[in-house]
């Protein structure tokens, strides 16, 4: 964490000699603190006060960025324990675990399908981040010739999972230039899997049962050179994973450099249906910064995609669309006119449902500080007056024969006074649920 | 490496509640559900155990409904037909209460009368020994107009009566302390707003173990991040000690999530969504664990197979304690 002016002040020699170019050592401190001037401004700094210093003005997470033949995935640089505090900022990887036992064919099937999958989500592109090697087969040539086919098939960036430095040696020459996590360290192989990360540039990623195992491994490691470490808390259940999750994101935000590292969750595929599911939901929210998945299946991974995407929205910039009249569907003067709020989730929720059903609308959509259709309302920010604004400002009018508006069914209430505010118009009242709007269009508005 | 693990004190705590009222306590009940009681963040149980465990609701509807998804339908089969039959078959599920959803719609196309509503009140309590929950359509007049004879009709069952707005909360909370039932207050995901509603339904002197708060929420894809969020904050300012915070807190992640389209339809979807059961069952789960993990007390439930899921995620969440 940043230190304070007087903090840094302790640190500097304290002679006010000026050669930084201010009148005290003091002021150069509060130069510092506002990041205004470099330390190097300083002749005088010692050796021990540039590491202090250094090292304060690190992430209390590390960022860690794995890169494979095309594609990053970066963990880390988080900096609250709960979003609405800030903002969470690198959403957790998500990666399929392929294990080198699988045949060739199931191997390329499960490959070629994940990292070709693209889902749309509020007019955004979601996908996977990469895949997880296993070297199950615990044979050399096996797990290279996987990871060459893999390799072969995506450029998205890998996890290499097994505790034989020797295999995973022999995965890591199909990877030149490229920086994979080397998944499988524990207390008993670690220094030869860290050996091996640094000198193929991987991240080491660090798996233990306890806090003071994972501290310990972890200053080994940065002692040993490697900096980019995941940790991996191996608990039993969801209970114990997300305990030991909150504890290492408390602690890393306390400035306990040790466990200052992204963390990686594997999901067992194993258990009853769904259970994958509920434990990488977990992971998602409760601060994982990779995900591993034991399987590929798009209703599986879509809820999932989405997910983080809505914990990791800034909650101070809710996701809004262009106040403006949209057209579906090329809308004639005959078309209905429907209004919605600005936030882009009920933008494309409303847009979605009426163009799939191939009925021509207008769509006011007013400025509502990009807020739901409910919340805007319950905060004011959507009511007859700023729908009337909306429909006079974007000249809705002119383009329509017929006056007629259909507000959402939430906001019902809000009739009589638009009807006061929009004197020519006809007010209908639409569904509540975007949903169910084609089926009203279709039944009732005709 | 010796780790010290930092360990929060709140000063606050979350309400004390139960559901429903066994016959010594002036009810019918055969269970009684108890939520609340935390002195720390969800499932921090090396913090301070985690008094009692999140309890699952199990929706039903007075009659077969005519908007859910054609996967629920199919999951309860006939038993939906009945508000008697329905509320045992969820009780054989392992729910460990009902919550009871009125419509606007009575029996036929009728509107909902006072009597309609009083005899599936009955029917479910006669048929299942678990707690219940009645929710109102959510228009307060109509609410008012069945809930009031609800109350007069069930009086000492501890039932939780919905749902409480600024609008109507006036009869409601009066309907619930002249018969010793509970109240839910409902308010568009905001945290004053919530607060608010506390103050005035605490002003009318009901006690504090008599009231259930339902600060909404939206399903996965639809803005769940804010009702999560909102639910994060309500449980941090309680434990901060603001006792307008300090309520227990009901959610309906299975209504949200199946009328999402992504649970609700499969015909016309795109094929990246993937298997439509599945989906939605992932839906679900997903919006109702992401809500437990952020605070919920009682999840309110469409689907059996969810109810499974979610209920094991919480046996889960629940037993593990860490050195
Ligand atoms: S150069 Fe260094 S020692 Fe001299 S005044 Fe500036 S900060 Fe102080």
């Amino acid at each position: 964490m940043a230190l304070a002016g007087i903090q840094i002040y302790k640190l500097l020699p304290q002679t006010n000699c000026k050669e930084c170019g201010f009148p005290t050592c003091l002021a150069f401190a509060m130069k510092l603190a506002a990041k205004q001037v470099e330390l190097d401004a300083c002749p005088y700094v010692t050796e021990d006060s540039k590491k202090q210093l250094a090292e304060s003005a690190m992430p209390p997470i590390r960022l860690v960025t794995l890169k494979g033949k095309a594609g990053e995935a970066r963990a880390g640089n988080e900096v609250v324990l709960f979003r609405h505090e800030k903002k969470f900022f690198n959403r957790p990887g998500i990666f399929i675990r392929v294990a080198d036992t699988a045949a060739d064919e199931e191997i390329a099937v499960t490959v070629g399908a994940a990292s070709s999958y693209a889902v749309d989500y509020v007019g955004m592109k979601l996908g996977l981040d990469g895949f997880a090697v296993e070297a199950a087969s615990g044979d050399k040539a096996r797990l290279a010739a996987v990871v060459g086919a893999v390799r072969a098939a995506t450029g998205l960036p890998l996890i290499l999972v097994g505790r034989d430095p020797e295999v995973l040696a022999a995965g890591l020459e199909k990877l030149p230039g490229e920086a994979p996590l080397l998944m499988g360290a524990d207390g008993s192989n670690w220094e030869a899997v860290a050996d091996l990360a640094l000198k193929h540039g991987a991240a080491l990623g660090l798996s233990g049962a306890s806090l003071e195992e994972l501290a310990e491994m972890a200053v080994k490691a940065q002692e040993k050179g490697v900096e980019d470490l995941v940790l991996h808390p191996a608990a039993e259940g969801l209970g114990a994973s997300l305990a030991l999750n909150t504890q290492i994101r408390r602690l890393a935000l306390k400035n306990f450099r040790p466990l200052g590292y992204p963390t990686i969750s594997f999901t067992s595929g194993g258990g009853p249906a769904g259970r994958d599911a509920v434990a990488a939901a977990q992971a998602v929210c409760k601060y994982a910064g990779f995900v591993v998945l034991d399987r590929f299946a798009p209703e599986l991974v879509y809820p999932l995609l989405v997910l983080r995407e809505n914990i990791y929205t800034d909650p101070q910039k809710p996701i809004q669309v262009q106040p403006a009249i949209y057209e579906i569907n090329n809308p004639g003067p005959a078309a209905p006119v429907l209004v919605t709020t600005n936030f882009s989730i009920t933008y494309f929720s409303v847009a979605n449902e009426v163009e799939g059903a191939g009925l021509p609308a207008w769509l006011v959509v007013t400025d509502a500080e990009g807020m739901s259709v409910l919340t805007a309302w319950a905060a004011g920010k959507f009511d007859a007056a700023s729908i009337a604004k909306a429909v006079k400002g974007f000249g809705v009018a002119a383009k329509v024969d017929q006056k007629l508006i259909v507000i959402p069914g939430h906001t019902a209430v809000l009739s009589g006074e638009l009807e006061e505010e929009l004197p020519d118009w006809t007010i209908r009242v639409g569904p509540r649920e975007a949903v169910d709007l084609p089926r009203y269009m279709k039944e009732v508005l005709v | 490496m010796p780790v010290e693990i930092p360990k929060d004190s709140w000063p606050g705590a979350v309400n004390t509640v139960t559901l429903g009222a066994t016959g010594d306590q002036g009810g019918s009940r055969t269970s009684t559900v108890t939520i609340g009681g935390e002195r720390s963040l969800p499932f921090m149980h090396f913090e301070s155990p985690m008094p009692h465990r999140p309890a699952i609701a199990m929706e039903i509807a007075p009659a077969r409904p005519a908007d859910w998804s054609a996967v629920l339908l199919e999951a309860w089969g006939a038993t939906a037909d009945d508000p008697g039959s329905w509320a045992r078959a969820c009780e054989e599920a392992g729910a460990d209460l009902i919550l009871l959803q009125f419509g606007l719609k009575g029996s036929g196309d009728e509107p909902v009368s006072a009597d309609f509503a009083v005899a599936a009140v009955k029917a479910v309590l006669g048929s299942t020994g678990l707690p219940l929950v009645v929710v109102g359509p959510g228009q307060a007049e109509v609410d008012n107009s069945i809930l009031v004879p609800i109350a007069d009709a069930t009086k000492g069952e501890r039932l939780v009566l919905g749902l409480c707005e600024e609008g109507n909360y006036r009869t409601l909370v009066a309907a619930a302390m002249a018969n010793d039932h509970l109240v839910l207050g409902k308010t568009p995901m905001d945290v004053n707003l919530a607060k608010q509603l506390n103050i005035l339904m605490s002003d009318m002197g009901l006690g504090r173990d008599r009231v259930v708060m339902d600060p909404t929420t939206a399903a996965l894809g639809y803005g769940i991040e804010y009702g999560y969020s909102v639910m994060e904050r309500l449980r941090l300012a309680a434990l901060q000690g603001d006792g307008m915070t300090q309520f227990p807190i009901l959610v309906t992640p299975g209504a949200e999530a199946w009328k999402a389209k992504e649970s609700k339809v499969g015909e016309g979807t795109p094929a990246e969504w993937g298997e439509w059961r599945q989906r939605g069952m992932n839906w679900e789960a997903l919006t109702a664990v992401s809500l437990v993990e952020a605070g919920a007390h009682v999840v309110v439930l469409r689907h059996p197979e969810s109810l499974r899921r979610v209920r094991a995620a919480i046996d889960e969440l629940m037993a593990s304690e860490t050195a």
